[in-house]
């Protein structure tokens, strides 16, 4: 992440966890001869266009000691190339009304910037050129480090949330690279070298890695002959290594306490689940509804309406990874309350999806929620374009098009199928937060 | 906890509204029977609606000693109505997948209901239902007290919000715009039934009242339903509105101590209301000082250049009353003293000099050119519509706004940075680990 101004993590999240995009994709797939695929989705309703590349590489793809590279690279994106100079990116963005940021994830880089039809070019023409000719300039090397060290202070050290998920996840993953952080470990991020750096642009950064995602005001041909000429010459580069390491299986729970100056008790429960190629995905976003989606949902009514235990509860189904990855419940304890008597009611009610079905008006529910936030999520062309991009990063975009007949096709029997199977205490990482006072001056 | 961590490169100008060089608003104004000031934007493209209302029923009426009793009405509004109890209420918002939130800020109080279109009018009755007959029920006004206590208690585990809130204490000292929006923990406690009733009836009327409505609806259209469904509420009693006269608190430092590997710095003094004729020349003013992420100066000498910090920003906040400056940022604790020297410097270097063209052109680009851009979405354009009438800007503003940029001047620039920017006045906040930070006067 470059920067982070205002916008809380949970706000975002709960815009990126509403499913996107209308029934009958209007998406159209280009593939240029150097293997860039480009995905162009026209949406008029805005005078904005949103530009991303997305690079196939992230966390997933760093190795021991060396956490925390593609989100350096991303950060180092910025420092120029032979044309454009040092931090001049943003500026010439701006300076065009434009918008613009970068963000790393565990699978993905993606860069973008939100411009008029008029300007989008000036974009197109910047990323082009920074995929293939990025100077990684070593005078701004070790500036950069001291700021991601404090961007790691900031969001994670000084965050008891933040460090909870951290080594909560460094021990839900054992063997897959899922258990570093994207951000990387303090002692790695220092200990990166800029040819470090120059490596992982090399290996990662070419069209034949990446895709094109642009949504809103512009005209297919227009953008597509736009982006043709820019980004055809880039040469196609070599097949980067796949990542073919797989978690194996957990027998029996893992816990962690983490204890630090903080307020509220936290818990995190993860149970291991596959991603949104397993036909199981569908059954899966229903049931943390059911379990978590509106003030009417289990958690909330049991936990935090009746009995009063937890300040916020919340279940979230991660379907949108490469790999395999984690259906979560989260609780914020109430002052002065145990934190085991909010995991053992959380339990009781996982417990009982997993043993009575869920009644027939409750799924219905669940599934006008999931309608209903599909079509708010299509009010927002960046909303629009960050779900192509998770969903053809994941698997293909087309799998878009197939998601509400999906949701419309769970019967409450698979609410309760995947439930058992998924639920399973042997298959849980549990996270909890332990504040601690210190004595204040 | 979702794997991307993401926020905006908004450059938050709370108050600065985006502006429509190409208009796609068509707003439309008018005045209901009952008082409510009616402003919509028609937008066919997706089937739903989204309505913002703005209600002056904000902490500012809280009597001294009472602090809490605006936030703790305003929480209280979904929790119960004559005719439907909490849970009925949210199982009816659950079903149809719609979206109803409250919140409560220092001059107004929010009620925003995002639905589809086909499900209007179950979302508009309930609407009028929360608005006029909500019932406070005891056993809700202690659930939801706990909760705010809760919230309280969150907002102490995060150092940036600390220092927030220290700032505006000892900047409007003994002024409710220096208050926390929640209250304390003891305000808390003499809350009862009766006083939020009271409040309820007092302040909850159409005549302080602006309703922004965005989505797939005419002018015509909604008016009616609104004049159909809000029949119950009529105009209350006349209020004697005297603002509280707020004059800013002394230069001070104050120290937090925390264990945390950061300190968070927020530095700044009084403002301008946003009512000022200053108000655009100041906006250039801080977009270059501070205010224009990646753009600004501030980012250029902490961060870029020294690697201090990940974030670092200036804001003047104008709101209809009062008004204030402040530069926030993060640093180890141990370059503290350090950042705050070379903010302090930037301060002082744009009150001597005058700015570059080129920076002041970059900067009335930016502004002027993202204008129409940051309206996206329902959401943003309904926020902005009733931004547009609680300040009394005219629904003429979008096309003026790049006059009112365009014409400020590099003296102007200047101007603004001498009499606005006062280095003598500062109030420093530090939350940090003190004896790592060791700040000096």
């Amino acid at each position: 992440m470059r920067l982070l101004l205002g916008l809380s993590f949970f706000a975002f999240q709960l815009l990126l966890s509403a499913p996107l995009l209308a029934q009958t994709s209007r998406v159209q797939e280009f593939v240029l001869d150097n293997g860039l695929k480009v995905l162009l989705l026209e949406d008029h309703k805005s005078p904005a266009v949103t530009f991303q590349v997305w690079y196939r590489v992230g966390s997933r793809n760093e190795e021991d000691g060396k956490s925390g590279l593609s989100h350096f690279l991303e950060h180092m994106m910025f420092k120029g190339t032979n044309k454009v100079g040092p931090e001049e990116y943003s500026r010439i963005i701006a300076k065009n009304g434009g918008r613009s940021n970068a963000f790393t994830t565990q699978d993905v880089t993606v860069y973008f910037a939100t411009m008029s039809r008029e300007k989008i070019g000036i974009e197109i023409d910047m990323e082009a050129d920074r995929m293939a000719n990025a100077l990684l300039n070593g005078k701004y090397f070790e500036p950069e480090k001291k700021v991601i060290m404090e961007e790691r202070r900031l969001r994670t050290e000084d965050n008891p949330v933040s460090s909870l998920a951290e080594v909560t996840a460094a021990m839900a993953f054992t063997v897959h690279p899922y258990r570093r952080p994207v951000v990387g470990w303090m002692q790695d991020v220092e200990s990166l070298t800029r040819e470090d750096l120059r490596r992982h642009y090399q290996t990662y950064y070419a069209p034949n890695n990446a895709f094109i995602v642009v949504v809103g005001d512009f005209a297919t041909e227009e953008i597509l002959a736009k982006i043709k000429a820019a980004f055809g010459p880039v040469p196609r580069g070599p097949m980067p290594p796949k990542v073919k390491i797989e978690e194996p299986p957990q027998s029996g729970e893992r816990r962690i306490i983490l204890k630090k100056e903080a307020e509220l008790p936290f818990l995190l429960i993860d149970y291991h689940v596959p991603n949104l190629n397993s036909p199981d995905s569908f059954a899966l976003d229903l049931l943390s509804v059911v379990l978590a989606g509106g003030r009417s949902s289990r958690l909330y009514q049991d936990l935090v309406y009746h009995k009063r235990i937890a300040q916020s509860v919340d279940a979230d189904y991660d379907g949108l990874s490469m790999d395999p990855s984690v259906f979560s419940v989260t609780a914020q304890v109430m002052p002065e309350k145990d934190p085991l008597e909010v995991e053992k009611a959380i339990y009781d009610l996982l417990e009982r999806v997993k043993s009575e079905p869920v009644n027939e008006r409750e799924l219905e529910k669940a599934k006008n929620q999931i309608e209903a936030a599909f079509v708010f999520g299509q009010d927002s062309v960046f909303g629009q374009a960050m779900r192509t991009g998770q969903y053809e990063a994941t698997a293909r975009w087309q799998l878009l098009d197939s998601y509400l007949a999906g949701i419309r096709k769970v019967t409450t029997a698979d609410i309760l199928r995947v439930a058992k199977k998924y639920l399973d205490p042997d298959q849980r990482t549990v996270g909890v937060l332990m504040p601690i006072k210190e004595q204040n001056q | 906890m979702k794997k991307i961590v993401f926020a905006v490169l908004a450059v938050a100008f709370a108050l600065s509204l985006p502006a429509v060089s190409e208009t796609r608003l068509t707003p439309e104004r008018s005045v209901l029977e009952n008082g409510v000031v009616l402003l919509t934007s028609e937008q066919r493209a997706l089937p739903m609606v989204m309505l913002h209302f703005l209600i002056q029923a904000g902490s500012r009426y809280d009597a001294e000693g009472r602090e809490g009793l605006a936030n703790l009405t305003s929480r209280l509004l979904t929790y119960g109505t004559r005719d439907k109890t909490a849970l009925q209420i949210s199982e009816i918002l659950d079903f149809i997948g719609a979206s109803l939130s409250t919140s409560c800020g220092q001059d107004v109080a929010t009620v925003s209901l995002t639905v589809l279109k086909k499900d209007l009018d179950t979302g508009l009755n309930l609407l009028a239902e929360v608005l006029t007959a909500s019932v406070f029920s005891p056993e809700e006004i202690e659930r939801q007290k706990q909760s705010v206590i809760a919230s309280i208690r969150a907002k102490d585990e995060d150092p940036g919000q600390v220092a927030q809130i220290k700032f505006s204490e000892a900047l409007f000292p003994r002024s409710p715009y220096g208050r926390q929006v929640e209250g304390s923990e003891d305000s808390l406690k003499r809350a009862d039934r009766a006083q939020l009733l009271e409040f309820y009836e007092r302040f909850y009327r159409p005549e302080r009242t602006i309703l922004a409505v965005v989505g797939d609806i005419s002018h015509q259209e909604i008016a009616q339903k609104l004049t159909q469904a809000f029949r119950p509420w009529k105009k209350g009693a006349a209020i004697k509105d005297s603002p509280p006269v707020s004059p800013p608190g002394p230069a001070n430092i104050i120290r937090v101590n925390k264990t945390i590997t950061q300190a968070n710095i927020t530095m700044g003094h009084g403002g301008v209301r946003r009512s000022d004729p200053d108000y655009y020349a100041i906006q250039v003013m801080n977009y270059i000082l501070g205010g224009g992420g990646f753009s600004s100066r501030l980012m250029d000498s902490v961060r870029n250049e020294r690697g201090l910090a990940y974030s670092v920003s200036s804001h003047f906040s104008a709101e209809k009353y009062v008004g204030s400056f402040a530069v926030t940022m993060q640093t180890k604790n141990e370059t503290a003293q350090e950042a705050i020297r070379i903010a302090k410097e930037e301060i002082q270097r744009i009150r001597q000099e005058k700015v570059k063209d080129q920076e002041l052109q970059d900067a009335q680009d930016y502004l002027i050119g993202s204008f129409p851009l940051r309206l996206d979405t329902n959401r943003a354009v309904a926020n902005f519509l009733s931004l547009v009438e609680f300040y009394g800007l005219g629904l003429g503003y979008p096309e003026q706004y790049p006059e009112l940029i365009r014409r400020v001047s590099q003296e102007d620039v200047l101007r603004v940075a001498k009499k606005y920017l006062q280095p003598e006045k500062l109030i420093v906040v530090v939350v940090a680990d003190q004896k790592k930070a060791q700040i000096q006067k």
